[in-house]
C-alpha cells in the first residue's frame, strides 16, 4: 500500500516521485510499464524502449481520480506514469494566495 | 518526504535564482544547496546531534536549517531576545548541538561546538574540506525536522516538534512549485525563532521567490525597502501594520510593486485593518491563522474576502473581515464543547484541527486524540460558509458571575474608540463575582484626554452591561510578544500588584520594562 511521504523512482529513467496523497485502494504505480521502486533499489536508468508524451515535469502533481492517488514529481524524466494501467493526469495549478 | 527534497527541487529547477538577500549578502538556490551539503558534513564530523540557531534573519538561517536536514538532525531556532538565563536553560536540553549564533552570544558562551554566523559560513565555502566518504543521510519523513519553543503566553514555553512530513505537507498543499515569476520578491520581518519565519522561508523557496530579510522593523525603512527592492509580497504581524498606518498618517503607501500583503501571528484590530486597506489600495490582503503545532497557516482570508468585506453593505461580509477565513485544503476543523461533543455551525466552542501538517506533539508527547484531532486551546466558531472566527485562548475566557466573557470582543469595541490606541481585557479575581472585568487601555497620544467613565459607557452602549469593564486602567504601553500576542499573564500580574497595593486606577500608567 502506498503511503503519503513515500519516495519512489523509475528503474528505467530519471523520474522520481513522492506520494502526496495515499490511494484509497492498493494500486500499482508504473512508469512506461515498469513498476516504480523504492529509492534504495538499484536503478539502471537505461531508458524505456518506447516513450511517448511529455514525460513527467519537475514540481508537477499527477493524479489518478479513481484511486485518489496523488504524486509529486521531484525529478523529471521521459517516462509515462500510470496507476493500474490508467495514465496519471496532471493536476491543474490552483495556488492559494501567498500567506507567508 | 523531507525538507531537503524542497531544496533539491529548487536547486534543479532554478539554481541560478537569488534565494535570499539580507543587507548586502545574497545566496542563490545553488549556493544554498552547496552550503547545506557542506554544513551537513561539518555536523557529522563534530558529532553534533542537533543545530541551534540564535540570531537574526540572515542567509545563515536557511543554511543552518538545511544543513541540519541534510545531516538528519533537528534544527532548533531560539529567541535571541530571551535573557541569558532562559537561553542557557533551553540550551541545556541540547548539550551536543552545533550552536550557530551572532558574535555577542559567542563572546559570552562559546563551547567547542559553537560558531559565530560569520565563522560558520566561512568554514563552509569555498573549498570546504570534504571528508570524501559517504555523505551523511538526510532526515526522513518521520524524523523531527524542527523543534520550536512556543511563545508561552499561557504557560512556560513548550518544545513543539515538527516532523519533516508535517512541514513538507504544508508546503506541498499550499504552494505550487516554481509558481513565482522571476521578478517576485518577499519581504520578511518575522523572527527566525517563530513558525512564521520558518514557514515563509519554506514557502518562498518552493515558489522560487527571492526572500529579502529586514531585521529590526521600522515602518519607514520597511516602506523604503519595498520600493528599493521592488517587493511583491510582504508579511507583517498586526503591531507592525499598526505602526505602518500610524506612520503613513492618512497618506497612501505608494508601493506599486506590492501585490500581496499578508498578516497574522496575533489578532488584527479591525480599525487598523480598515485603515491599512485604504492606505494600500492596490495590494491584495491575506489574513493567515495557524499555530506552531500546525506547521503555520491552517486558515486564510483571501484578497477577495477583504474586498467584499470592505465594499459590501452586507453585515455578513463585513463581519468576515474579523474572521481568519476558511481552512486550507488538507486540514479539517471541528468545534467542540467542554465535554468533547461536536457543536453545530455558529456555536462557539473549542477549536480542534486535523491534517498531515498538524503535529500536536511536544518533546515526544503527542496531544492528538485517538482520531488524530489536535486541541488548539483556542475558542471560536465557524459560520455557514466555513469562515472561522477566533475568540482567543480558552484560558483567557473571563467568567464573571457565571457568564463566559471573551476578552477579544470587549477589546475590539474599545479599539473602535477614536482615542484608544491599544487595549487589553483581563479577568481579575473577585470574591463576589468570581472574576471582574478589567480593561487596560493605551491612549492615542494626540487624542489624550479621556476618562474611564467615557470608555465604560462606550462599551455599555455597544455590548451589554455584563460585558462592561468593572474598571479601566491607563498604561502607556502593553506587553506583547514579538509577533504581537498580548502577554496577559504579565498584565494580570502587574495589575494585581497595583490593585493589591490598594492604589486607585492610575491615569498616568506605569513604566514598561
Amino acid at each position: 500500500m502506498l503511503k503519503a511521504g513515500l519516495r519512489l523512482g523509475c528503474p528505467d529513467c530519471t523520474i522520481e516521485v513522492v506520494v502526496v496523497k495515499a490511494p484509497t485502494s492498493d494500486v500499482k504505480l508504473t512508469c512506461s510499464g515498469s513498476p516504480l521502486v523504492d529509492m534504495d533499489s538499484p536503478r539502471s536508468q537505461g531508458g524505456h524502449p518506447a516513450v511517448e508524451g511529455d514525460g513527467a515535469l519537475l514540481g508537477k502533481r499527477y493524479v489518478d481520480e479513481e484511486s485518489d492517488l496523488e504524486v509529486l514529481c521531484t525529478k523529471a524524466g521521459p517516462g509515462a506514469l500510470a496507476c493500474d494501467g490508467r495514465a496519471l493526469t496532471i493536476r491543474g495549478a490552483k495556488p492559494l494566495p501567498s500567506s507567508d | 518526504m523531507d525538507l531537503n527534497l524542497l531544496l533539491e527541487m529548487a536547486v534543479s529547477g532554478y539554481g541560478d535564482r537569488t534565494a535570499v538577500t539580507a543587507g548586502g549578502d545574497s545566496l542563490t538556490y545553488g549556493d544554498l544547496g552547496r552550503l547545506a551539503a557542506a554544513g551537513a558534513e561539518l555536523i557529522d564530523r563534530i558529532g553534533a546531534d542537533s543545530v541551534i540557531y540564535i540570531g537574526p534573519s540572515h542567509p545563515a538561517f536557511p543554511v543552518a536549517l538545511f544543513a541540519a536536514g541534510a545531516a538528519g538532525v533537528p534544527f532548533i531556532p531560539l529567541n535571541y531576545r530571551l535573557g541569558r538565563e532562559q537561553l542557557d536553560g533551553l540550551m541545556a536540553a541540547h548539550p551536543q548541538a552545533l550552536v550557530v549564533s551572532d558574535e555577542s552570544w559567542i563572546a559570552a558562551g562559546a563551547t567547542e561546538k559553537s560558531r559565530s554566523i560569520g565563522t560558520f559560513l566561512d568554514s563552509l565555502s569555498p573549498g570546504f574540506p570534504s571528508a570524501g566518504g559517504d555523505p551523511p543521510s538526510p532526515g526522513e519523513a518521520d524524523d523531527v525536522a524542527v523543534v520550536l519553543y512556543t511563545s508561552g503566553t499561557s504557560g512556560t514555553p513548550k518544545a513543539a516538534l515538527l516532523r519533516h512530513r508535517n512541514l513538507a505537507s504544508y508546503v506541498f498543499t499550499t504552494v505550487e512549485f516554481a509558481q513565482a515569476s522571476e521578478d517576485e520578491a518577499a519581504l520578511v520581518t518575522v523572527p527566525t525563532y517563530h513558525i512564521a519565519g520558518l514557514a515563509n522561508l519554506l514557502s518562498n523557496l518552493y515558489a522560487g521567490r527571492r526572500i529579502v530579510y529586514l531585521e529590526n522593523f521600522d515602518p519607514q525603512v520597511w516602506l523604503e525597502t519595498i520600493r528599493n527592492e521592488s517587493i511583491t509580497q510582504a508579511m507583517v504581524v498586526p503591531t507592525m501594520m499598526a505602526r505602518v498606518v500610524r506612520f503613513l498618517d492618512g497618506v497612501d503607501a505608494k508601493v506599486p510593486s506590492l501585490r500581496t500583503l499578508a498578516y497574522g501571528g496575533s489578532r488584527m484590530p479591525i480599525p487598523v485593518l480598515e485603515e491599512a486597506l485604504a492606505r494600500f489600495p492596490d495590494a491584495g490582503f491575506v489574513n493567515a491563522y495557524g499555530l506552531t503545532e500546525t506547521s503555520s497557516t491552517i486558515a486564510l482570508l483571501s484578497p477577495d474576502d477583504h474586498r467584499a468585506g470592505l465594499s459590501s453593505d452586507q453585515p455578513v461580509a463585513r463581519a468576515r473581515l474579523g474572521s481568519v477565513g476558511r481552512v486550507i485544503p488538507g486540514v479539517e476543523v471541528e468545534i467542540r464543547d467542554e465535554g468533547g461533543a461536536p457543536l453545530p455551525v455558529e456555536a462557539a466552542g473549542l477549536i480542534f484541527l486535523r491534517g498531515e501538517q498538524v503535529s500536536g506533539e511536544y518533546a515526544g508527547v503527542s496531544v492528538l486524540d485517538a482520531e488524530g484531532w489536535f486541541p488548539t486551546g483556542d475558542k471560536g466558531w465557524v459560520d455557514d460558509e466555513g469562515y472561522l472566527f477566533i475568540e482567543g485562548r480558552a484560558d483567557d475566557t473571563i467568567i464573571r458571575g457565571g457568564e463566559n466573557v471573551s476578552p477579544a470582543e470587549i477589546e475590539d469595541v474599545l479599539m473602535q474608540h477614536p482615542a484608544v490606541a491599544d487595549a487589553a481585557v483581563v479577568g481579575v479575581p473577585d470574591d463576589e463575582w468570581g472574576q471582574r472585568i478589567a480593561a487596560v487601555v493605551c491612549v492615542d497620544r494626540e487624542d489624550g484626554s479621556i476618562a474611564s467613565d467615557d470608555l465604560t459607557e462606550w462599551v455599555r452602549q455597544r455590548l451589554r452591561s455584563s460585558k462592561t469593564p468593572d474598571l479601566v486602567v491607563f498604561w502607556p504601553e502593553l506587553p506583547r510578544t514579538a509577533t504581537g500576542k498580548l502577554l496577559r499573564r504579565q498584565i494580570l500580574a502587574d495589575l494585581s500588584g497595583t490593585l493589591m497595593a490598594g492604589r486607585p486606577a492610575e491615569p498616568e500608567g506605569r513604566p514598561v520594562s
